[in-house]
């Protein structure tokens, strides 16, 4: 297995664009091929702003420091030059789009990733969605409904974990997938990431969450806490269990000054 | 109430409802128009005399009548008006050769995937149609049911009584100023009987016999449904129609008779520079069912709205439109439903798409006349705005003198957010096919309603739209 990093982060800052403030105040962080990383932290400890730094939301801004994917230079890229390079963020409030079924809007999404007057074989696309869709144990039905429009929470996520498996990126970023998901559905959620990784080993996934209960279900090789902007530490899965124990008070306390 | 009472009460220049102003007539005599030009246009077509005196009449009314003063801004029409040709002949408007097309026009035709053969005819300067063959098998089945599809022209010549019988009755030359002035001049457009209880699969294309005359300037299409029968029209294409006129006057004339189903499809994209004034309108008898199906794209204004008079018990009217309306374009377009009869039922889908400085106004009517015993009507107005600078307004009127009359209107605008623009580029698309997304998608309900053809056409039309709405 390649061990180089997929994902380097360093010395991240970061705040909402157009916007003095920074909410990341130099973030650190290396993933390897095949790693799951989780990244806890109490609300407004900008977790999700990282999330949403990497992925390229236009409503964010870098004012420091890099983030590269195999190298290249994430900050300079567009969103979907991005997700083209092999990012791909699962959307804590996915969006919704009426009138384009799933099947369409993947069918788009693989297409953009080809080059100039390369067609997508339809029938290859259409076997790969079925193929995909069994793997994740969804009903072939799902993917002719529009995109998100009238889905429950647990739909909305179960969309964004079969559009994973479709793209098959170099690097997950989930941010906070699993809030609002009721036990059923955060399973559901699991069983797919862990059935993908285990189609593809090499896929390094950044897991973003406030709770400690999906690491019972996706278990994480490092765990870094994010207070205040910055990772204030990091270690094995057991810092999870910590924070379960103890709540972020203690780090909040810490990193107060 | 007489049919002709209720026709003449609703035309585009009698609204009471805001649609019209009082202000005096602006009127001038151009040498362009006038009596000899309508004498000409007749005797080379060599017209019966009544036909004569219709477009005489017509001329009359044309002149009396004010310029609209509702709608899209009309202050440059008498300018172009003025040079204006009505009386070109279509042999003449088919020598323009292919090099005198638009650059801009042809790259469209090229990306649009349009076959040669028919570039040439879209863009007005060719005659001939690869699908001969398919037309040849297609009119001998419809000869043999007795279906009459012609040229207006041809109508007029080979049935006179039939189309004396309707010519004018569902459109009078008084309803508005433009269909007095299409009443005077009209050169082109298709006659189609359909005998009752003949139902027809495959639609009625005026593709078919566009190589027989152009689409014109002052298109008039006369079309009788017979009782129990079944068919669909369909006219125009997505790519755009370019011409060096820049008024476009067209006039439809639908009688759907009992328990008849019949739509009408067109689609219709003009080159930048047009005015576009159509008055099309369906009389539904009892029992029947009419459909529009309306998409307009490109011109510098477009007034458009669809019509059904639901005259007999039970009839219902369907109005189905698009509008796309890109930078200093102005689609003012809709749908009016007058329901005269009881236990009639309508309804109107509008979407429109301001792109840039695009505006789409949706302008539509339900009107109830008194003793249309539980009538129901619903309107249904999206709008989606591309740009900051893109519009949109939303102008229903609704009159209803029934008390049993049941009637709902709905209205959306909405915004192509960031949130959903970042959603799809964050899967791998650029902002343009993010852009044509959104726009595909909220057009769907309609576009499924569309031959295949033409929603590929449409759909790869829009994407052509957006490459220029990002930056």
């Amino acid at each position: 297995m390649n061990d180089s990093p997929v994902l380097v982060v360093t010395g991240l800052a970061a705040g909402v664009a157009d916007e003095d403030l920074d909410i990341l105040k130099g973030v650190d962080l290396a993933i390897r091929p095949g790693e799951i990383h989780a990244i806890m932290g109490p609300n407004g400890s900008g977790k999700s702003t990282l999330a949403k730094v990497i992925a390229g939301h236009p409503g964010y801004e870098a004012t420091d420091g890099s983030a590269e994917l195999n190298g290249e230079d994430l900050l300079e890229m567009e969103p979907d030059e991005r997700a083209r390079a092999g990012v791909f963020m699962a959307f804590q409030y996915p969006v919704e789009i009426p009138g384009v079924s799933i099947a369409n809007f993947m069918r788009t999404a693989l297409q953009s990733r080809l080059e100039d007057g390369e067609e997508l074989d339809l029938f290859d696309f259409q076997e790969l969605l079925m193929e995909r869709m069994e793997l994740l144990d969804m009903d072939a039905s799902f993917a002719q409904r529009p995109v998100n429009d009238g889905f429950s929470g647990g739909e909305k996520k179960r969309n964004e974990i079969l559009q994973m498996a479709v793209l098959n990126p170099a690097l997950a970023v989930m941010d906070e997938t699993d809030s609002g998901l009721d036990i059923d559905a955060l399973k559901v959620v699991a069983h797919g990431v862990n059935t993908l990784r285990k189609e593809n080993p090499e896929m390094a996934v950044l897991l973003i969450t406030h709770y400690q209960r999906i690491l019972n279900h996706i278990v994480p090789d490092r765990v870094h806490v994010m207070v205040g902007g910055r990772i204030v530490e990091s270690g094995g899965p057991q810092i999870a269990l910590e924070l379960e124990a103890q709540g972020y008070e203690e780090y909040r306390k810490a990193h107060a000054a | 109430m007489p049919s002709n009472e209720v026709i003449q009460g609703l035309g585009l220049d009698d609204y009471k409802f805001g649609f019209v102003t009082d202000s005096e007539p602006v009127f001038k005599t151009r040498p362009g128009l006038d009596a000899e030009v309508v004498r000409q246009i007749s005797a080379r077509k060599d017209e019966p005399e009544w036909m004569l005196k219709r477009r005489l009449k017509a001329l009359r009314i044309y002149e009396a009548k004010p310029m609209p003063q509702w709608g899209g801004d009309l202050s440059e029409l008498e300018e172009t008006l003025s040079r204006t040709y009505f009386y070109a002949k279509p042999q003449e408007q088919m020598e323009r050769s292919w090099d005198d097309v638009p650059e801009s026009i042809k790259q469209t035709f090229e990306r649009l995937g349009i076959p040669e053969a028919e570039r040439k005819i879209l863009a007005g300067v060719g005659a001939q149609y690869d699908s001969e063959m398919v037309y040849h098998s297609l009119k001998e089945e419809w000869e043999s049911k007795g279906v009459i599809f012609d040229s207006i022209e041809d109508g007029l010549k080979n049935h006179p009584e039939l189309f004396r019988k309707h010519f004018g009755t569902v459109i009078p030359a008084a309803d508005n100023k433009f269909a007095a002035l299409n009443s005077a001049v009209w050169s082109g457009g298709s006659f189609v009987y359909i005998p009752p209880g003949v139902q027809l699969e495959t639609p009625l294309q005026a593709y078919f016999r566009v190589n027989q005359e152009r689409l014109g300037q002052f298109e008039r299409t006369l079309i009788i449904a017979g009782e129990g029968s079944r068919a669909h029209y369909i006219e125009g294409c997505t790519a755009p129609v370019y011409s060096t006129d820049s008024f476009h006057s067209g006039v439809i004339e639908i009688v759907v008779n009992r328990d008849a189903y019949f739509r009408y499809t067109t689609i219709q994209n003009w080159s930048n520079n047009m005015y576009n004034l159509v008055t099309q309108r369906a009389l539904v008898q009892q029992g029947a069912h009419m459909e529009w199906l309306d998409g307009n794209l490109g011109s510098k204004l477009t007034m458009k709205y669809p019509s059904c008079f639901l005259m007999g018990a039970g009839a219902h009217g369907e109005i189905l439109s698009i509008a796309y309306a890109g930078d200093g374009q102005h689609q003012d377009t809709g749908g009016k439903v007058i329901h005269v009869a009881p236990n009639t039922t309508s309804s109107i889908v509008s979407k429109s798409i301001s792109k840039g400085t695009g505006r789409a106004s949706y302008r539509g009517l339900c009107k109830v006349y008194d003793g249309a015993r539980n009538a129901r009507s619903n309107v249904e107005c999206d709008a989606l705005l591309i740009n900051e600078t893109s519009r949109t307004d939303t102008f229903p009127y609704i009159e209803i003198d029934e008390k049993t009359a049941t009637v709902g209107h709905e209205a959306t605008v909405s915004k192509v957010g960031d949130e959903q623009l970042f959603y799809l580029m964050s899967r791998g698309m650029d902002e343009a096919e993010a852009m044509a997304l959104i726009v595909r998608g909220f057009i769907e309900p309609i576009a499924k309603e569309l031959p295949l053809e033409y929603a590929v056409e449409l759909n790869r039309l829009i994407e052509l739209e957006m490459e220029g709405s990002v930056g």
